[in-house]
């Protein structure tokens, strides 16, 4: 009797168990399905050439890869110091009593929808930056031969720094609580025996604590590359949806593969038009999973990597 | 021809069965006052009637759908029909129309050939109400209209004309100072029937634009920037000194925003109105609604002959299909489309629409009634 209910108990939740991976694959399937069309005929060149057509049907998304990964690479570079950073403060200096009330402030900021990042952003950051950020870096950093081509043309606001600041402000909660929980798996003794032998709080840190967590950190920051990846909303209503060419400036609209996919979706009235969008989707699918994958093994390496009897 | 022909052989056929079966419905309402009452069914809508389906759906493009929303009410009002309209965009409407998830669609742009070959059985587009695409700038120390000849228009959507104070703009504002500002050109990011139509109007005007470039409801702009919606386009206009953006006539009125003027195609500059919006369906020629496919461009009045016209301005059909297969849900959605043409106008000002001028109500008319359930006639209109 007891046997045969576990038996049936075991059943249930293997097929419970199943549903997700299944939903992964039948998703694939049918992605792969409606991009067929787009597959085919463009083949390599959907990835190497920028024009994108709806009128001559011509499908090339090589800007919108290129704009997805400049926004999430400027997001990523702004997002680690401060995450990593506050990080630091909250595991080795914070007093006890702030610890627990910054770090689910940090928290709560995850919660924010995107939709209202993406309304601060449109109405708050970008006259920012158009008027203030923009202008400082073109006089500054714009006047350094070769970084400068980063920071040339007009400063409109509606570009690609402007979506990767939004993108670095909405993955620093995530940067942060990874790198938070990495810093706190750091044995004590690590501490302690760098403070021992007489060495300084920085000292500790950089050469004992960060380099322990380090694969951690690592692993949080690609947690936070895949947000960026698939982030929409927020994106597109600031990255300013054009996508005509690849110019190697961070002031110049450009376009997310997220955004090409929220914006033309509706509106793709032919089969090929609608299945080349399929295919921005596939191709974000296999990134996505990619990079999850690589952050998994980062963080499991870091926390293998810690001694036995640790007190966390 | 030979197919149309047969078609109609087999829809004389079928109208006699239909006529020797189905029961008048007229008889079967009780409480109808006065001797000759009215076929509750007929057009004029009136009254309640017993074979309309008391539901149906459709989905389509976002622009008319306050003024369908207004309709709806009303006629819910009048009859009890629950009409659930989505305003998904005209893509989209095209999209559910031809997947048939939908009764009927809804769009501001003519179909193209593609998409007529989809559709299973044929359709109809209805002319409901005009609309029109108005050019928004800022132009900073700018306070009076700025003038827009097609050429400068088209040159700055092609990135050719770059600056405030280029001579093909200046030459036609003599007494503006314009300033030697950058010009940042704004479109829709968005696939939109506003896109459609502003884009048709460029392909109309600039030789090169429609090579380059062409129409529909998402192109591939030679630069500038995108933003979502009307709002975002106005958004980014409002922001940022230097931009040029379009959105719909309604929204720029609604939200105080100055927009342009353009040179028609009789070489006036007229402003944009409701008024100038149906001067631009004045001389609306018919097309053969037998055969739609191909004709597409008598559909599209952008840069119309009239003098009074704005050139900017567009219809916005209903998508029927030629022949419905459930004869109430047709019913229904006839009567409601002739409701919307007739005495939904009256709502249309109000609303922010331009109505229907009487050569289109009246080939409207003539749509609706030839629209069949299996090759039957649906519609009965009372005088």
């Amino acid at each position: 009797m007891s046997r045969s209910v576990d038996r049936a108990f075991a059943a249930g939740v293997t097929a419970l168990a199943m549903l997700v991976p299944l939903t992964l694959v039948a998703i694939t399937i049918l992605i792969v399905i409606d991009s067929w069309p787009a597959l085919t005929m463009f083949g390599l060149s959907y990835f190497t050439t920028t024009e994108w057509d709806p009128v001559k049907l011509v499908f090339g998304a090589a800007a919108y890869v290129y704009g997805t990964l400049v926004t999430t690479v400027v997001a990523v570079l702004l997002a680690t110091p401060v995450a990593v950073g506050g990080a630091i403060y909250l595991t080795e200096f914070a007093p006890r009593q702030v610890r627990t009330p910054i770090a689910f402030t940090i928290e709560l900021l995850a919660y924010i929808p995107s939709i209202v990042y993406g309304l601060w952003a449109i109405f708050v950051m970008v006259p920012v930056m158009r008027t203030v950020v923009e202008p400082g870096l073109q006089a500054t950093l714009g006047q350094v031969p070769v970084i400068g081509r980063l920071f040339s043309g007009t400063p409109i606001g509606l570009d690609l720094l402007s979506g990767g600041v939004v993108l670095a402000i909405m993955i620093l909660p995530i940067l942060m609580a990874v790198s938070r929980e990495v810093l706190l798996a750091v044995p004590p003794t690590q501490r302690e025996a760098m403070i021992g032998l007489g060495a300084t709080r920085w000292e500790a840190t950089s050469r004992a604590v960060l380099p322990y967590a380090r694969p951690g950190i690592i692993g949080g920051a690609v947690l936070g590359v895949a947000r960026a990846f698939g982030e929409t909303m927020a994106v597109t209503m600031v990255v300013g949806n054009s996508s005509r060419d690849i110019s190697g400036s961070l002031f110049v609209p450009g376009y997310t593969m997220a955004s090409a996919i929220a914006n033309q979706f509706v509106e793709a009235d032919s089969e090929l038009y609608f299945s080349a969008i399929v295919e921005i989707a596939l191709v974000l699918l296999f990134v996505a999973i990619i990079v999850n994958a690589v952050a998994r093994a980062l963080i499991r390496r870091s926390i293998a990597d810690r001694p036995a009897g640790a007190v966390v | 021809m030979k197919k149309s022909q047969v078609a109609c052989l087999l829809a004389f056929a079928t109208l006699l069965a239909a006529c020797g079966g189905s029961p008048p419905a007229a008889s079967s309402t009780p409480g109808a006052t006065g001797g000759a009452a009215a076929d509750p069914c007929g057009v004029p809508v009136k009254a309640r009637c017993p074979s309309e389906a008391q539901a149906v759906t459709g989905a389509g493009a976002t622009f008319p759908g306050p003024l369908y929303t207004k309709w709806i009410d009303q006629y819910n009002q009048l009859t009890g029909v629950q009409i659930n309209y989505q305003a998904v965009g005209s893509g989209g409407g095209i999209k559910s129309f031809t997947d048939k998830t939908v009764d009927f669609g809804a769009s501001d742009v003519p179909l193209t050939d593609a998409q007529f070959d989809a559709i299973a059985g044929g359709l109809y587009m209805v002319p409901m109400a005009l609309g029109s695409v108005v050019p928004t700038y800022n132009v900073p120390g700018v306070t009076a209209p700025i003038k827009f000849s097609p050429e400068a228009l088209a040159g700055i959507y092609l990135e050719q004309i770059k600056k405030w104070n280029d001579p093909k703009i200046t030459a036609e504002n003599p007494g503006l100072t314009l300033p030697d500002l950058a010009i940042t050109t704004v479109h829709r990011s968005d696939g939109s029937g506003t896109t459609g139509v502003f884009t048709d109007y460029l392909s109309k005007i600039s030789p090169e634009w429609k090579s380059k470039v062409g129409s529909a409801t998402s192109v591939n702009w030679p630069g500038g920037v995108g933003g979502s919606g009307n709002a975002g386009v106005a958004g980014a206009v409002k922001n940022q000194p230097g931009t040029i953006g379009y959105v719909e006539l309604i929204y720029a009125i609604q939200n105080k925003l100055g927009y342009g003027v353009v040179k028609n195609a009789a070489g006036k500059y007229v402003e944009a109105s409701l008024d100038s919006t149906t001067k631009a369906a004045d001389g609306f020629q018919s097309p053969d609604y037998g055969s739609l496919k191909g004709q597409q461009a008598k559909l599209s009045i952008t840069n119309s002959a009239n003098a009074d016209a704005w050139p900017i301005s567009t219809f916005t059909f209903l998508l029927l299909p030629k022949d419905f297969s459930d004869k109430a849900k047709g019913l229904a959605i006839l009567r409601f489309s002739w409701y919307g043409t007739h005495e939904g106008q009256s709502f249309a000002k109000d609303l922010g629409y331009a109505p229907l001028p009487s050569t289109v109500q009246k080939a409207a008319e003539e749509v609706l009634k030839s629209i069949t359930s299996g090759g039957s006639k649906i519609l009965k209109v009372s005088q």
